[in-house]
């Protein structure tokens, strides 16, 4: 289905999109949501590992988006560690959680599977929102700056906010379709699409089920994490919303939206849910009507997400 | 299908050309909590706001420039706040900004509108909106601290000293805890019971029988917003305490009277503004006239009473119109200026007179100590 050249086309398009879009951006703000779009992209990717590769389902992923959002908040405050390397850290310490709690709720399936991992992804939030010593509660805290872009600045390359995590989410985001799109063709990827299709079929060809599976399980929770940093990073603000649930739900949502089976297409839903609520602010009441309705038609029209559809659908015509 | 997809192409292409529509003098952003769990704030917000532009554009604009009002929702997500903060900033170039109902969405505004030098009142209690001081960023509410002192001063008064305090882990109840207990030692009351509660709890009777049990308690105090403070001065009249219950001015409205009952609320004191006795007030109060002008306004125009975050709202865009009055311009820096010189001021919240290093501009006095005396309010002070 996808080749290796399908690879390089698909990491070029990106790679355009993310390179050419800023000649048409009227003013600074769409930076700022072309900022968003990608880092919503990046955990995405991580979901389309997990669930379109392997076939497994998380409502907890904002779980580990709180974790390294809150990594780059704490980890500098109270142990002194760059920002940089508090994203670091914090992608560690979401891959041991997810590898921890990925080990027994990863023998439940369906329903049982998404309930635990809802579970997980409430007790950050919990967490976050109780600890109010460490993490400021309800309220929030600050991040650090990266300090990164005074360096710039310094050697004469004069960025704005916007501008400067715009390069860096969409060079993050990049890196991280690279490996997804790698990881497909791979042994491990193999192994994960075989237990997608049949955990019967798979484990008697030899795949060992549970530890593909929790090995897509650690990859994407990084990729959430990583992603809760980077926003972390940028807002230079942090709330437990983050780690909400909602959150989680969210990003579930523009994956199956997009085509969980495709990086580009997870990028696709992650860029229409990011840009409804902006684009609808006139009609902010019906925000949610409008974000139901998508929704509704997508899954009933478009089974397999807006981009894979589409596709098929060209592909077919030319034929 | 195509038509799924037609149809939602032609809405982003319609968003994108959206911003250019704004062509008014004097633009003015605003980006509050008019949904999600922060909507008990940003509602009253945003009609408030709605409301007052309106009137002052009905009556000539500001120096005869009508205001152009860009408002968002973002829904009490900080995130959105920022997003929404960039936007007015980059895209809909306005000169000064009002908003950020809580605090995490103020301070996610609050980098912003520093960052780019646009002048921003916000409506949120934390204390470390205003302090250290930011050059842009002024504030209408009261901190959470002033409330505890205002209560902790009224409580060292009946002769009170120990404390049982019982909280909610909402933003506001949470914060408030922490500056409650933070200011008492200072004012010499002591916390001997500190209880907590989760904002949907239906009954809070457990932790109320511990304070009870607790050494020497002489009075119960709820920092908390929403049903929780309610349901605590009910199960505190059920218990049958002989001890004063003390509220927040985050229950300072008639709607809490209503839901813990007239029975169970009576003789609880608590904290609020002259907004909530407007009728009670005397004709030469100094807040007398802003306060029934704009309670008057608000309950014609949407048939309810203004809440206390009304009134802060209210503030808000009254003071950021002074300002811009007296700048005699529509430019950020200029109603910056304006605004840190600010004088007297009287709002339906307080007296606000600011300086460079005081963005809030309110003491004790803003506060009245209220007492509830068969179903309606009291002033003690």
């Amino acid at each position: 289905m996808m080749t290796a050249r399908g690879k390089w086309t698909q990491l070029a398009v990106l790679a355009l999109v993310i390179a050419l879009l800023p000649l048409f951006f009227p003013s600074g703000y769409y930076y700022r949501v072309g900022a968003l779009i990608f880092v919503n992209a990046l955990s995405v990717v991580g979901l389309v590992i997990l669930i379109g590769y392997a076939g497994q389902i998380s409502l907890g992923h904002a779980g580990f988006a709180g974790i390294g959002a809150y990594a780059c908040a704490l980890a500098p405050e109270h142990l002194g560690l760059h920002p940089g390397l508090a994203v670091i850290l914090g992608a560690v310490v979401s891959g041991i959680m997810a590898l921890l709690i990925g080990r027994p709720i990863l023998r439940l399936k369906g329903y049982y599977l998404a309930v635990a991992t809802l579970g997980f992804g409430i007790l950050v939030s919990m967490v976050l929102t109780n600890e109010r010593a460490l993490t400021g509660g309800p309220d929030g805290m600050s991040v650090e700056d990266l300090g990164l872009r005074a360096l710039l600045r310094d050697l004469g390359w004069r960025l704005s906010g916007g501008e400067f995590w715009y390069g860096v989410s969409g060079f993050v985001l990049l890196i991280g379709a690279w490996l997804a799109l790698n990881l497909f063709d791979s042994p491990t990827g193999r192994a994960m699409r075989a237990l997608h299709g049949s955990e019967v079929a798979a484990s008697t060809v030899g795949v060992d089920v549970a530890r593909q599976k929790l090995r897509a399980f650690v990859i994407s929770a990084v990729y959430a994490s990583v992603a809760g940093s980077l926003l972390a990073l940028q807002n230079g603000y942090i709330t437990p919303d983050v780690a909400g649930f909602m959150h989680s739900i969210e990003m579930v949502t523009m994956a199956v939206l997009g085509g969980v089976g495709s990086v580009l297409g997870a990028t696709l839903g992650a860029a229409i849910l990011t840009l409804l609520p902006q684009v609808l602010t006139v009609f902010a009441e019906y925000e949610q009507l409008v974000l139901g309705a998508v929704m509704i038609v997508v899954m009933i029209f478009l089974p397999q997400g807006l981009l894979p559809s589409i596709a098929r659908r060209i592909r077919g015509r030319g034929e | 299908m195509k038509l799924a997809i037609r149809t939602t192409l032609g809405i982003l292409a319609a968003g994108v050309a959206l911003p250019i529509a704004a062509q008014a003098e004097i633009r003015l952003g605003a980006s509050v909590s008019a949904t999600g769990p922060a909507a008990f704030l940003g509602d009253p917000e945003a009609k408030t706001i709605e409301m007052m532009v309106e009137e002052i554009n009905a009556a000539g604009g500001i120096n005869g420039e009508e205001i152009a009002l860009t408002l968002y929702d973002d829904g009490g997500d900080p995130n959105k706040a920022r997003t929404f903060a960039t936007r007015l900033v980059e895209d809909d170039e306005v000169v000064a900004i009002i908003g950020g109902s809580t605090t995490g969405t103020t301070m996610s505004i609050l980098d912003v509108a520093e960052d780019e030098g646009i002048p921003f009142i916000s409506l949120a209690g934390a204390i470390s909106i205003v302090d250290p001081v930011r050059d842009y960023v002024f504030k209408t509410p009261h901190t959470d601290r002033m409330a505890c002192e205002k209560i902790f001063a009224d409580m060292i008064a009946q002769g009170i000293t120990k404390v049982g305090m019982i909280s909610g882990t909402d933003g506001f109840g949470a914060s408030m805890q922490a500056q409650c207990s933070d200011v008492a030692g200072a004012q010499g009351v002591e916390i001997v019971a500190d209880e907590t509660y989760g904002p949907q709890d239906a009954d809070m009777t457990p932790q109320l029988t511990r304070i009870r049990n607790t050494e020497g308690v002489q009075a119960v105090l709820n920092p908390g917003f929403g049903q929780g403070p309610a349901i605590v001065t009910r199960n505190f009249a059920q218990l049958g305490f002989d001890i004063p219950l003390y509220q927040s001015h985050g229950v300072a409205s008639d709607a809490f009277i209503e839901l813990a009952g007239a029975d169970a609320a009576e003789g609880v004191r608590l904290p609020g503004t002259a907004l909530l006795i407007g009728d009670l007030l005397a004709e030469d109060d100094p807040q007398y006239k802003v306060v029934t002008e704009y309670a008057a306004a608000y309950q014609a125009k949407y048939d309810q009473a203004p809440s206390t975050f009304a009134g802060y709202a209210h503030d808000a865009v009254a003071l950021m119109v002074d300002a811009i009055t007296r700048a005699g311009e529509a430019d950020p820096d200029a109603i910056r200026d304006a605004l840190e010189e600010t004088q007297g001021f009287v709002g339906t919240t307080g007296t606000y007179s600011f300086s460079p290093k005081d963005h809030l501009g309110l003491d004790l006095t803003a506060f009245r100590m209220l007492q509830i005396t068969d179903g309606g309010w009291k002033q003690l002070d």
